[in-house]
């Protein structure tokens, strides 16, 4: 604003986050806002259906890795992204501001994230305890049942809140083992790209996570039949776009999860249930006097 | 050894028959649609005959449902939710479960005869394993009405309503045990399909809710087609959706809920692996292979469809397998000897030897054994078809028949490769004498059910469901009953 200015701002380049790096789409795209602080425009990348697949590639070559990790480490490992984003809760909040969230509320956001973070940094050595079961059957076998990862999540995220959406649908599916491509909430979505640095500053593996920027509109029938996709998570996705979406899922059944109406905020948005949600259960029939 | 090992006995001994005694059994020559608590006929007054598949012989004449009738179950059962079903106190309602499951013991050896004359499965398996089971099931959640804040921690499980459950006609009364008991001690009421070629059971099973007094509509059966199942599903009055059947079924199905916004458990096909290490014992992996494959005909979504061999025992095993299967009796269902009865159907029997002349033409070596087969009814042999590649359509695709295909590997990454390289994931058989090895290997599978050192063992307790294109939910167990509780979870969470 003022010409005394002693330097001049460095801006960010807003890029995806596929498989533990940092592209600009290939397709050589943009979306621009119009920060709402004033301080000028934003660029953000619009995603392509290639984008997409390379991070399907991504977050499939990280599924071995991420779904055999002790859950003590997957514990450790959600905990410290809690941690980095704790200490960049300013760079958030200003992020959310600008996009037209009120000050408070922006902070008040960023930190029920960093809250469900810890939530769910907590339920990775212990959700199976919830979600498994030992079952006495009526033969000599000892039987037990046991959730294991679906695999590949793909998920819209919610529109608003834009960080606690990302949150509280990515964290579920990570915390059991699962990696995810997510899509970004189109019009809030700078603190997805920054949440993407602070994963990556996390010990989180690349490819567990893998954010995109883009438009719904291009990207849902991409993620709806991708083969190598095992399951959907669609929040506040529009009825006939969802239903197309459900369609195509069923080609390979994939286990599609719709969150519309959410109030993000509220705390039983938390819980076991939705990790169970992106889980498969595995009954084990162990041999016991033979 | 030099000689080769063989399980014939001495030439002159032969089985005498031993037919299980009909005239206990009580059937009608026609039944209806039991709806709203009574039996009525079909609206268009369609009827469709039921055959023996043994002897071809009609059995009895049942009502065809149509989009009318189904109309009506489904407004019976949503009368019933309403004003009784959801409103009793749930250790009432638990009673009357374990009333069903306790009139079905009762009435075991009627519905085991009943079982193998409709179905063609022989009457050791329905008498030792379909009737017993279904009772048990039953009498498993019907102790859970009671308990549902026990076991879902946290959320208040609600039941959800009127569920419309469509079930296959490989194991009739057992699929309908495994549908209705969870889904009536949650709270909801029921209208359910069974299969075509075998509605004998389950309308036995509607007389015997009759007797016991189960208020009017909460449970109605509608008999029918496919088209009568497509009915059920598109229904908009439906809660809850649960299918047992085909892969290519259950993904219209998916189809068609899309958007609804109706919860729905799919179990549908299967191509499980029967991984035998080269430390197994032997016999006893012999043994779990047969029933693995040939139990009920193989008509079973679970069944240990494909063998996986160590190729250091590759040969002692298929010698001794050979010669077991080449013990087996097939032939009428209702002979106490029987160990492979009838395939179902004239429609299924053409399309389990259409996969035998594939894999045939797929350059396989095709070996049939056991007994001859009756001259007439509907019979196929145990098959073996060696010499296959994991691309061929017998490996990939579900026969549903007594016929097994056999690969060997040599390392445990080959085996978990050949094992998870199908579009299924329903179960899966380990055989190793380390228990060890047993963890290694079922860690591996993408299966829901991994049975070790067994195959083909099922328990009301014991969740049963499958990964990847073999469905999803699941049915038996706490898990199980969850699929029939609205866990605060879906829209609007």
């Amino acid at each position: 604003m003022s010409g005394e200015r002693a330097r001049l701002d460095v801006a960010k380049t807003y890029k995806l986050y596929i498989g533990g790096k940092f592209p600009r789409t290939e397709s050589g795209r943009y979306v621009s806002f119009e920060r709402g602080d004033g301080a000028g425009a934003v660029n953000v990348c619009r995603a392509s259906r290639k984008d997409f697949r390379n991070a399907v590639v991504a977050a499939r070559s990280a599924v071995a890795g991420w779904s055999a990790a002790s859950a003590y480490l997957r514990g450790q490992i959600i905990y410290r992204i809690a941690e980095m984003l704790e200490g960049r809760a300013a760079q958030f909040a200003s992020e959310l501001h600008a996009e037209g969230v009120a000050e408070a509320a922006a902070m008040a956001q960023v930190e029920a994230s960093v809250d469900r973070l810890i939530h769910y940094a907590g339920w990775a050595d212990k959700y199976m305890q919830i979600l498994s079961s030992v079952n006495p059957v009526a033969s000599s076998h000892f039987n037990f049942s046991l959730p294991e990862p679906t695999g590949v999540v793909a998920c819209v995220l919610p529109e608003r809140p834009g960080l606690l959406g990302l949150v509280s649908v990515v964290l579920p599916a990570i915390v059991g083992g699962n990696t995810v491509v997510a899509l970004a909430s189109e019009s809030h979505p700078l603190s997805a790209v920054s949440f993407a640095e602070v994963l990556h500053a996390s010990d989180v593996p690349g490819g567990v996570v893998n954010l995109l920027t883009g438009q719904r509109d291009e990207l849902l029938s991409h993620m709806a039949g991708h083969m190598d996709v095992n399951a959907l998570a669609l929040c506040g996705v529009a009825a006939d776009a969802a239903t197309e979406a459900e369609k195509a899922a069923a080609e390979n059944f994939k286990r599609v999860r719709r969150f519309d109406d959410v109030d993000w905020s509220a705390d039983r948005t938390a819980s076991p249930w939705h990790i169970d949600a992106f889980q498969e259960i595995k009954t084990t029939w162990h041999p016991v006097a033979n | 050894m030099a000689t080769k090992s063989t399980l014939a006995f001495e030439p002159g001994w032969q089985y005498d028959p031993a037919p299980e005694s009909t005239d206990h059994v009580s059937l009608r020559d026609s039944y209806g649609l039991f709806i709203d608590g009574e039996f009525t006929p079909a609206a268009s007054g369609k009827t469709f005959e039921t055959i023996n598949p043994a002897t071809q012989a009609p059995i009895a004449n049942v009502a065809q449902a149509g989009s009318e009738d189904v109309d009506r179950a489904v407004a019976a059962a949503r009368k019933a939710y309403d004003t009784v079903w959801s409103k009793m106190k749930p250790a009432e309602r638990g009673k009357y479960v374990f009333r069903i499951a306790r009139a079905i013991a009762e009435r075991a050896r009627e519905f085991a005869v009943v079982e193998s004359m409709d179905g063609g499965k022989p009457i050791r398996e329905s008498r030792d394993i379909d009737i017993p089971l279904a009772s048990a099931h039953f009498f498993y959640y019907a102790g859970w009405a009671d308990k549902l804040d026990y076991a879902f921690p946290g959320v208040s499980p609600k039941s959800l309503g009127v569920a419309g459950q469509v079930i296959p006609w490989n194991f009739p009364l057992l699929m309908a045990a495994w549908k209705l008991a969870p889904a009536l001690a949650a709270g909801n009421t029921v209208v359910l399909k069974p299969a075509e070629t075998t509605p004998l059971t389950a309308l036995k099973l509607a007389e015997l809710i009759a007797d016991v007094g189960l208020p009017p509509g909460v449970v109605n059966i509608v008999t029918g087609a496919g088209d009568t199942g497509a009915n059920l599903v598109r229904h908009p009055d439906l809660d809850k959706f649960a299918f047992t059947g085909s892969t290519a079924v259950g993904r219209d199905i998916m189809r068609t809920l899309a958007g609804t916004g109706t919860p729905y458990t799919l179990e549908l096909g299967g191509k499980a692996a029967n991984i035998v290490l080269e430390d197994a014992a032997l016999d006893q992996a012999v043994e779990g292979i047969v029933n693995g494959i040939f139990f009920n005909q193989g008509h079973v979504c679970c069944a240990g469809s494909r063998l996986l061999v160590s190729e250091a025992v590759a040969e002692p095993l298929l010698e001794r397998l050979r010669a077991r299967i080449d013990t087996l009796i097939v032939g009428d269902p209702l002979d106490k000897n029987t160990d492979i009865g009838a395939i179902n159907s004239e429609a299924q029997l053409a399309r389990i030897n259409e996969y035998i002349d594939i894999g045939r033409a797929e350059g396989a070596d095709v070996w049939q054994g056991g007994s001859e087969a009756p001259k007439s009814g509907y019979y196929c042999r145990p098959t073996l078809i060696t010499d296959v590649a994991q691309s061929n359509r017998v490996v990939q695709e579900e026969i549903f028949g007594p016929v097994l295909t056999v690969q060997t590997f040599r390392t445990f990454d080959e085996a978990r490769e050949k094992a998870n390289n199908t579009p299924y994931g329903l179960s899966g058989g380990v055989w190793t004498d380390k228990g060890s090895r047993i963890f290694k290997m079922t860690g591996a599978l993408r299966a829901g059910v991994v049975w070790a050192n067994t195959f083909n063992k099922f328990d009301p307790t014991s969740p049963f469901g499958g990964y990847k294109e073999s469905g999803m939910g699941r049915e038996g167990g706490l898990h199980g009953l969850g699929a029939y509780l609205d866990l605060g979870m879906g829209a609007g969470a």
